[in-house]
Formats: structure tokens, C-alpha cells, sequence
């Protein structure tokens, strides 16, 4: 792929719902091996974003999407997936009451052309990922176990061994390391490198900019549903983001 | 604080699910059924020695269990089914009246499962692009169902006695392998098709992931909607099938066909294990409380009880198996 071809590229999408406004003519692009930072306020539209690039929210009339150079029509999380998006989602999207391989496999289960599932390799596979990425020692851990009898560490571990199994192109992060340990978020900010080490691409949201600056390549302000601001880790110091993060809590603009 | 967190994890990660934890469930309800037995063996002997009893149980539990099993899919899914005593019987009042104008019995057996799936999916389709509760809207389509139904056939009857209805008689309700009701073999077959679509199938991983957490599963690309429709539709298809059983079983359609089996079906469900907040459940838990629960009836007879004290049994049976398995749910879980 051409390195010059955004990864993902989004041109005047707007999200409304009702009355409310969540996304305002919002134009970005992600370009392969970059790992992009989202900032933002609460009730800046970054998890409606998020949702509306994974095809759960459908943008308004007039918003267009493309992935890897291709126009995207009919979108939705399935086909969002299928073509190589994965997130691991603030609220973390698992079923507690179902065991880990189920959630691993969550709505990409393994099947033979048949069309039966194949348990007993997603059970494998499942202990595999968490002895392997999740650091799991080999006999304790068991694919068989209800999510709901893990702590919230390890939900989040299951969350993100689960997105990087099916080798996204693009991982989208939001929130990762809200509840999690200092040694839990570190393996957090751990894995978003190793994204980039290969090549791929990431979205990474936080609050902590004291997360975000230093793992990022690119930062992107979001505020009231538009895009506020757009800066090369290059061009802006951490003080500077600050400073100008507060602006536009202030004043809505990023400019002085 | 952190170290704290982290040990706990390691302690967490070093335990995996005891025998307790995956099959507590499935122990709770068989050891219910294991131990009624008992007790009517005790009290009933004789009539819970001879095989006569087996074979009652044989021919009238699948009447509802047929449509127990798959209303645990439902039931998974985090929605109820309460109109399938109506979509029977208009089912079989499609089959009556298609045989009575046509004089060809496939057609019209297909037509009332055809019409018995429809049923289910218009169900399944108010239920999600509403998203009407199914408790509300079940109601409503029962009374629309059984009126329909009333109306067509002008409330009466009609006899299934014709020597050419033989054939499909015997293939549904006729008597083999030391006299066991052929409608025990269709239950089983049930049982097992339905284990296999709810553990084996991807529509059956999303019947669990549906009813566990719907936004979850929807970030996930699961289709809940879908999901949810196709479980309705399935129950039609079955409630169909049953009505068919059942009429055949006393040569005669009525037109209160289902009548008094609602409450049967969704207490073996119940009984089952099937959470009522959806999310787990089996089909075999469900096969072993139909026929709890159609052994209750007969053992309050046998054993000599006055038969009014029948409910009473019933609900004490019901509410304690019911407690025994909140208690179980909340050792598995902690």
C-alpha cells in the first residue's frame, strides 16, 4: 500500500441526533504506521466519532468515508471489521456472563465452510492469546472461565488481545487505561508501540495528555463536535497543547 | 495499591472453572428431577414401577416441551414468547382448511409451518423495529392470532380422522419401540437440532451474546435485531409443529388448541435454568423441566394426593427450584 494513501479518510462528516449536534463537519485522515492522539472535552463527540468510523452510528447526509483509498457506502460494524478496524471501546464491549473464547470471538467466529463453529479451536486459540499476549502463565488460564470472575485489568487485557488477533489495520483506543493499574496502563501505552512497530495504524483517546503526548505521532483537538485544532507532535510542546487545550475549553478556538 | 491489584490478578488467572462453576446449573435441575422421581417412586411405587407411566409421560409432555425447547432461545435473547398457544392453533386451522379445500395433505403441512414461521418472524419484527417489549406485544398478536384463527374457522372443530390423514398420523403420534409416543422421538430430535443451532451455529453464539449485554454485542457487529427475529421465527415454526402433534394425538382439531399449555412451556424453561434476564440457558435443562413438570401432574394422581392439591405441588416444585437456582448463579458467579 501506498504510504501516501490514508488508512482511513473522513470528509465532512456530521452526526446528529435529535436536536443535538455530535459531530460538525469533521474532516481528518490517518495515514499507515501513525498513531494519531484524540482530545477532547467530555461531550466532545470523540466516542460518537469513534462510533460513526466503526459503522454503529451512520453519519448524516453528505459525510463520506474511505478506507485505504476506497469510497465506503453501506457501513456498518461488521464490515467495518471485515475490512480491518478493530476497537477496544471505553465500556469495553464484552458479555460478562459468557466465557473468554466467546468474547474473543465476539461476532468473528471461527466457523468451517459449513458453517459450524469450530469451539474447539477458538478455545485453543483463545488460551494461546492470553498465555502469549496477555502474559497469562500456560496451565492457570482457562478459555472456559465467565468474564465476570476477571478483574478489570484482565477485561481490559481480553478487550485488546481481541482486537489485536484479527490484525487490524486500524486499532482505535478509547479511553484504554481509564480503571486500570499503573502497570496495566503501561502495558497499555506498551502495546500502542508495538501497533506502530508494525506498521499499522492507531487512534488513541484520552484525557491524560500525560498518556497520550508521548505515545502519539499526531494530535488531533476535538471540541464541541468540530475539529478545533491539528498539530504534528513535532510543531507543539506538551506545554503548548496544554495551554492550548484550556484555550478551547475556554473560548472555543484554538487560535489566540 | 497496585501490587495489591496485580497479585490478585495473578490468583485470579490461576484458577480455572471447577466442575461446580460450569455445570452447577445442569446439576441443580437434574438433581430435582432425580429427586421427584424418588419421591413418587416412594410414595407411587406401583404406578412408578410399571412402564405404563413412562409412556403417559411420553405422549403428553412433548405437547408443550416441543415448544419449551426452542422458547429458551427466546428466552436467552432476553425477550418472551406469549402468543405461540395462538400461532398452534392457527397454524393447524391453516393445515384443516388447506387439506379440507385441496385434499393434499404436504401442502397443507408445509402451509401451516410456513404459517407458523410467519407468525414467529411478525413477532420478532414488532418486537425489534419497535422495540416494543415482547411481553406487551406477545400478548397483543396472541389475542390477534387466536382470533384470526376463531374467526376463520368459525369457532368450530374439525376432525382428523380421514383414512388418508393416516400416514402422516402415524409418522407424527403413532406408537413404536415397546409403544413409545412417536411425538417423544420428535422431541428429542428437537433437543438436539436446537443444541446444535444454539452451540454449534453462529446465530446460536448470538442468541448468548444478544441476551448477555445488546449494546455490547452490537459494537461487536453482532446483528441483534436479526438475531432476535430468527429465534421468534424458529418458535413459530415449532408451535406450528406442535399443533399439528397435538391435534393428530386426539384425532381432532380444536379450536382452543393450546389452551393451558402458556404457562407449562415458559415454567420449563424456568425450571430449565434459563436465566430470566437472558444470557445463559440450555436446551437440555429445558427437555429435563418439561418433563418435571409433566411428571407432576401424574405423580400427585398416582400417588394418591387429592388432585386439587396438584397446583399446590406445582408451585412449591416451581418456586424452589426457581430459589435453588438464584442461589446457585450467585456461588457461580462470585
Amino acid at each position: 500500500m501506498n504510504s501516501k494513501t490514508p488508512v482511513i479518510q473522513l470528509k465532512n462528516v456530521s452526526k446528529t441526533f435529535g436536536e443535538v449536534r455530535s459531530l460538525s463537519e469533521v474532516n481528518f485522515e490517518i495515514y499507515p504506521g501513525e498513531i494519531v492522539g484524540l482530545l477532547g472535552d467530555n461531550g466532545a463527540g470523540k466516542s460518537t466519532l469513534v462510533k460513526t468510523i466503526m459503522g454503529f452510528h451512520q453519519p448524516d447526509e453528505g459525510g463520506k468515508i474511505w478506507f485505504k483509498g476506497e469510497k465506503i457506502n453501506e457501513w456498518n460494524v461488521a464490515k467495518a471489521r471485515e475490512l480491518g478496524i478493530e476497537t477496544i471501546y471505553q465500556e469495553r464491549a464484552l458479555c460478562e456472563q459468557q466465557p473468554i473464547w466467546r468474547n474473543m470471538f465476539m461476532g468473528r467466529e471461527i466457523k468451517n465452510k459449513f458453517g459450524r463453529l469450530n469451539v474447539k479451536q477458538m478455545k485453543s486459540e483463545a488460551t494461546r492469546l492470553m498465555r502469549e499476549r496477555m502474559g497469562f502463565t500456560s496451565t492457570a488460564v482457562h478459555p472456559d472461565n465467565a468474564v465476570l470472575t476477571m478483574s478489570g485489568g484482565e477485561k481490559q487485557g481480553v478487550a485488546i488481545t481481541r482486537a489485536l488477533y484479527f490484525d487490524a489495520e486500524l486499532v482505535i483506543l478509547d479511553e484504554p487505561t481509564v480503571g486500570l493499574s499503573l502497570s496495566e496502563t503501561k502495558k497499555t501505552l506498551d502495546f500502542i508501540q508495538n501497533i506502530k512497530k508494525s506498521g499499522r495504524s492507531a487512534i488513541f483517546i484520552d484525557h491524560n495528555i500525560f498518556h497520550i503526548y508521548p505515545a502519539v505521532d499526531r494530535m488531533i483537538v476535538l471540541d464541541r463536535g468540530k475539529v478545533a485544532g491539528n498539530y504534528k507532535k513535532s510543531d507543539i510542546t506538551m506545554d503548548e497543547l496544554i495551554e492550548s487545550m484550556y484555550r478551547v475549553a475556554r473560548t472555543g478556538s484554538i487560535k489566540e | 495499591m497496585s501490587e495489591n491489584k496485580d497479585s490478585k490478578v495473578k490468583n485470579n488467572a490461576a484458577r480455572p472453572p471447577s466442575l461446580w462453576r460450569r455445570f452447577g446449573m445442569q446439576f441443580g435441575i437434574w438433581s430435582v428431577g432425580i429427586f421427584m422421581w424418588l419421591i413418587f417412586v416412594v410414595t407411587a411405587s406401583e404406578a412408578f414401577t410399571s412402564k405404563d407411566i413412562y409412556l403417559a409421560f411420553a405422549s403428553s409432555t412433548p405437547l408443550f416441551a416441543l415448544m419449551a425447547i426452542p422458547l429458551t432461545l427466546i428466552v436467552i435473547t432476553g425477550e418472551i414468547d406469549l402468543s405461540f398457544p395462538a400461532v398452534m392453533a392457527l397454524a393447524t386451522a391453516t393445515f384443516a382448511k388447506i387439506y379440507s379445500g385441496t385434499g393434499n395433505i404436504w401442502v397443507g403441512f408445509i402451509a401451516a409451518l410456513v404459517v407458523g414461521t410467519l407468525c414467529g418472524y411478525f413477532n420478532g419484527w414488532l418486537v425489534t423495529w419497535f422495540g416494543i417489549p415482547s411481553l406487551v406485544i406477545t400478548i397483543g398478536t396472541n389475542f390477534l392470532f387466536r382470533g384470526i384463527e376463531l374467526a376463520w374457522m368459525n369457532g368450530s372443530g374439525v376432525g382428523l380422522t380421514d383414512d388418508k390423514l393416516l400416514g402422516v398420523a402415524n409418522i407424527l403420534v403413532g406408537r413404536s419401540f415397546f409403544g413409545i409416543a412417536n411425538q417423544f422421538w420428535w422431541t428429542i430430535l428437537a433437543t438436539v437440532v436446537l443444541w446444535f443451532i444454539l452451540n454449534r451455529t453462529q446465530f446460536g453464539a448470538h442468541v448468548f451474546l444478544t441476551g448477555d449485554n445488546k449494546t455490547s454485542a452490537q459494537l461487536m457487529g453482532v446483528n441483534v435485531n436479526r438475531v432476535k427475529r430468527r429465534s421468534f421465527a424458529i418458535m413459530g415454526f415449532f408451535a406450528a409443529f406442535a399443533g399439528l402433534v397435538a391435534s393428530f394425538e386426539v384425532s381432532y382439531f380444536w379450536p382452543t388448541l393450546g389452551e393451558g399449555l402458556l404457562m407449562n412451556s415458559i415454567a420449563a424453561v424456568f425450571l430449565g435454568g434459563t436465566s430470566v434476564f437472558g444470557g445463559t440457558g440450555t436446551v437440555t435443562g429445558t427437555f429435563v423441566g418439561s418433563f418435571i413438570i409433566g411428571a407432576i401432574n401424574a405423580g400427585i394422581v398416582a400417588s394418591g394426593i387429592n388432585a386439587f392439591f396438584t397446583q399446590v405441588f406445582f408451585g412449591l416444585v416451581i418456586i424452589l427450584s426457581v430459589i435453588m437456582q438464584t442461589v446457585i448463579s450467585k456461588r457461580i458467579k462470585r
